[in-house]
């Protein structure tokens, strides 16, 4: 506690920068010269994200320009609610659909339409102001038929693309941390020694938070699963086959090495 | 005689003799035989490269009974009935059957044939008469649409580009008011690609202008392209050691920064400067890993595609495609599907490793490659030659510890300060004693 009211006062003391930055900034950076930034150069928050589209044939309903339903969305890994980070995320869609960019304020983010053509969609992620003032860019090839040529095409069925991935903010701030840092969406490595965050402030509505999560979304069925378990597994077996290789080649070169030994010492 | 001595002239007498003797033989060597003198001279007075004949052809078997007879013939390439006669190779009693051979290349273009109830409805046209067209027309007919043949024979002056675009445009009206409808005759190149009379004018003279430029307006060109490309190079150099130097650590002196970002100016003492001040950021961990916390958000898949390419730079094109079909071949996916932290982690820890792994399979290559150069003996003729013990070129210490360098080197110096120790052993017999 004495350590953050006293860089506080500091910061109130002797207002280092220039008047148009933020306070929040200010104060952020303030804090890194403070503590030699230390403390906060090996804390990382990871955010898994899954993005991607589910289309759905509309079958005899279909018409030319309509022969599909689908969904974008952008969802926490294990259906947490993003809203704690992001703001707003912005779905640019293809030139010939009304209004091609189309904004979605609040989780979850989601954006349905109805067409009959795969383009790619860039998906612009806007974060809090206290996580980061710069958006981040995603691009999804919407995806409507199944991969299989032949296999046909069911109402009941749709087609799922999701992709995994994470947000990384390699220096977050302290605001930032101390708001996240029990959430579920967010990803905390394990706090350094000796730095002492300021409690979570409560979220004002609770029912409103529980709906930005996409636990109970009406196409969470459809959803996929995606444990690093499996691959962690596949790329350990690879790396030990490949180790194994490794060392029988040193073997091998030490025991040549010393043939070449044998070899020059009797030519002499 | 001693007068002629005196003079020499006795001398000079017995030279020209001998060119006489030495002449004939030299003559009669360089002409061969078979053909004469001046026929070989025209092929350049060398015998030939190839063959003229293939020899295997002569060997062939001669079957066939093969005579010749004076025949005459008709060629359906003719309008009249003109009757001519020509040798004809006759097969075992059979004659050859067929039109005359040379009836096929009488090939010419189909040009159309307008009606005057056509000419009227659609080919009327301001610059055109109809008696001007209907000769157009005739010389297309007469000269298979080679334009500037027609140009040169068209009575009134018309360029070849107004002849052409006459002659299209005629025949797209005429197709396109012959189809049953648009859509069949879409296909037809007088549709789809339209003559451009404007356009053509213009890349003519353009062509010419380059046939023509002078060999001082090329060097001047050139010089300016690469003037523009040095600048273009700068630019990108300064832009990119701006970047950098937001990398680096901000303590980093001033005058660093100044040195780094040299501006727009062009003058050899400032082009220096960014080669040397840019630590390129591509081939090194330590930058990317500071670029992508400039970032302040970024994608664990971007940070993994940027590690990947770091560690990519130090290996070739082929070397990198091994690694991917390595990975490939172990069953791990070339991007991974769930990239968490650890996963990005162990992805990269394992192309570091299989690379590697292809690099000691080199190295491999390489010592054995030297064991059988020394057992052939000839690395003991040349024992002073320190090159060759180390011709592997640095690239592929990379991986592997650099204290197998050092160990060749002591076991040298080793040989060097014994030398007696080495002959109290018993030389081996080899070949190279013998």
């Amino acid at each position: 506690m004495p350590n953050t009211s006293s860089s506080k006062k500091h910061c109130q003391d002797q207002p280092q920068l220039s008047g148009p930055i933020p306070k929040s900034h200010m104060a952020k950076s303030e804090e890194n010269k403070k503590n030699s930034g230390k403390k906060l150069k090996d804390v990382e928050i990871s955010v898994p994200i899954v993005y991607g589209n589910i289309a759905f044939w509309l079958g005899k309903k279909a018409s030319e320009y309509q022969s599909h339903k689908w969904t974008i969305y952008v969802r926490g890994a294990s259906n947490e609610d993003l809203g704690v980070i992001i703001k707003r995320v912005v779905f640019q869609l293809h030139s010939s659909f009304n209004n091609p960019m189309r904004v979605v304020d609040a989780p979850p983010f989601e954006l349905s339409e109805a067409g009959w053509g795969e383009f790619e969609i860039a998906i612009t992620l806007y974060f809090h102001s206290d996580v980061c003032d710069k958006p981040l860019n995603l691009y999804h090839h919407l995806k409507l038929y199944p991969e299989d040529e032949n296999s046909s095409m069911s109402t009941k069925k749709p087609v799922v693309v999701e992709l995994y991935d994470e947000i990384v903010f390699p220096d977050p701030s302290e605001a930032f941390l101390a708001r996240v840092q029990n959430h579920p969406a967010v990803h905390l490595p394990r706090l350094p020694a000796g730095l002492t965050l300021p409690p979570p402030i409560p979220v004002e509505d609770a029912s409103k938070r529980r709906k930005g999560d996409t636990k109970d979304n009406p196409l969470s069925q459809w959803f996929l699963n995606f444990s690093e378990a499996d691959e962690l597994l596949q790329l350990a077996a690879a790396r030990q086959q490949v180790q194994a290789h490794i060392s029988k080649l040193k073997r091998q070169i030490s025991l040549i090495e010393g043939q070449h030994k044998q070899l020059k010492s009797s030519d002499q | 005689m001693d007068a002629k001595d005196i003079l020499g002239l006795h001398k000079t007498s017995f030279p020209s003799s001998i060119e006489k003797k030495s002449r004939p033989p030299k003559e009669s060597q360089r002409k061969p035989d078979g053909i004469s003198r001046e026929v070989y001279a025209l092929t350049g007075g060398m015998p030939p490269l190839m063959p003229s004949i293939d020899a295997s052809q002569l060997k062939k078997k001669h079957n066939e009974k093969v005579t010749w007879q004076w025949l005459p013939f008709t060629n359906s390439a003719r309008k009249d009935d003109l009757h001519l006669y020509h040798w004809v190779r006759i097969v075992n009693g059979v004659l050859p059957t067929g039109d005359y051979s040379f009836a096929k290349y009488n090939k010419s273009v189909d040009i159309i044939k307008y009606t005057d109830e056509e000419y009227e409805k659609y080919l009327t046209d301001p610059m055109w008469t109809k008696e001007e067209t209907n000769e157009l027309f005739d010389l297309c007919e007469r000269f298979d649409l080679r334009f500037v043949v027609i140009a040169d024979r068209f009575s009134s002056s018309r360029t070849v580009e107004e002849l052409k675009d006459r002659y299209y445009s005629v025949l797209r009206a005429i197709v396109l008011a012959r189809a049953a409808s648009s859509g069949d005759v879409a296909t037809h190149p007088v549709i789809k690609e339209p003559y451009n009379v404007s356009q053509e004018i213009e890349r003519k003279r353009a062509l010419s202008m380059v046939l023509s430029q002078t060999r001082q307006h090329e060097k001047r060109d050139e010089e300016v392209l690469i003037e523009a490309k040095r600048i273009a190079e700068l630019r990108m150099a300064s832009k990119v050691a701006e970047q950098s130097q937001l990398v680096v650590a901000t303590n980093a002196d001033a005058e660093v920064t100044e040195r780094a970002v040299p501006g727009e100016s062009l003058s050899p003492s400032n082009v220096q400067h960014p080669p040397m001040a840019v630590p390129s950021p591509i081939t090194d961990n330590a930058s990317t890993l500071a670029s992508l916390r400039m970032l302040r958000v970024y994608l664990r898949t971007y940070a993994l595609e940027q590690m990947v390419q770091v560690s990519n730079s130090t290996a070739g094109v082929r070397t990198i495609k091994r690694v991917e079909q390595t990975l490939q071949d172990l069953g791990v996916n070339l991007k991974p599907r769930v990239p968490t932290k650890a996963v990005c982690a162990e992805h990269l820890e394992l192309r570091r490793e299989i690379l590697t792994w292809l690099n000691l399979q080199k190295q491999v290559q390489y010592k054995e490659a030297e064991g059988s150069s020394y057992r052939d003996g000839t690395y003991g003729e040349t024992p002073d030659t320190p090159k060759d013990r180390t011709f592997i070129p640095d690239s592929l210490n990379f991986g592997v510890s650099g204290e197998r360098v050092g160990k060749k080197d002591q076991k040298r110096k080793g040989h060097g300060a014994q030398p007696t120790a080495a002959h109290k052993r018993p030389r081996k017999q080899k070949a190279s004693d013998l």
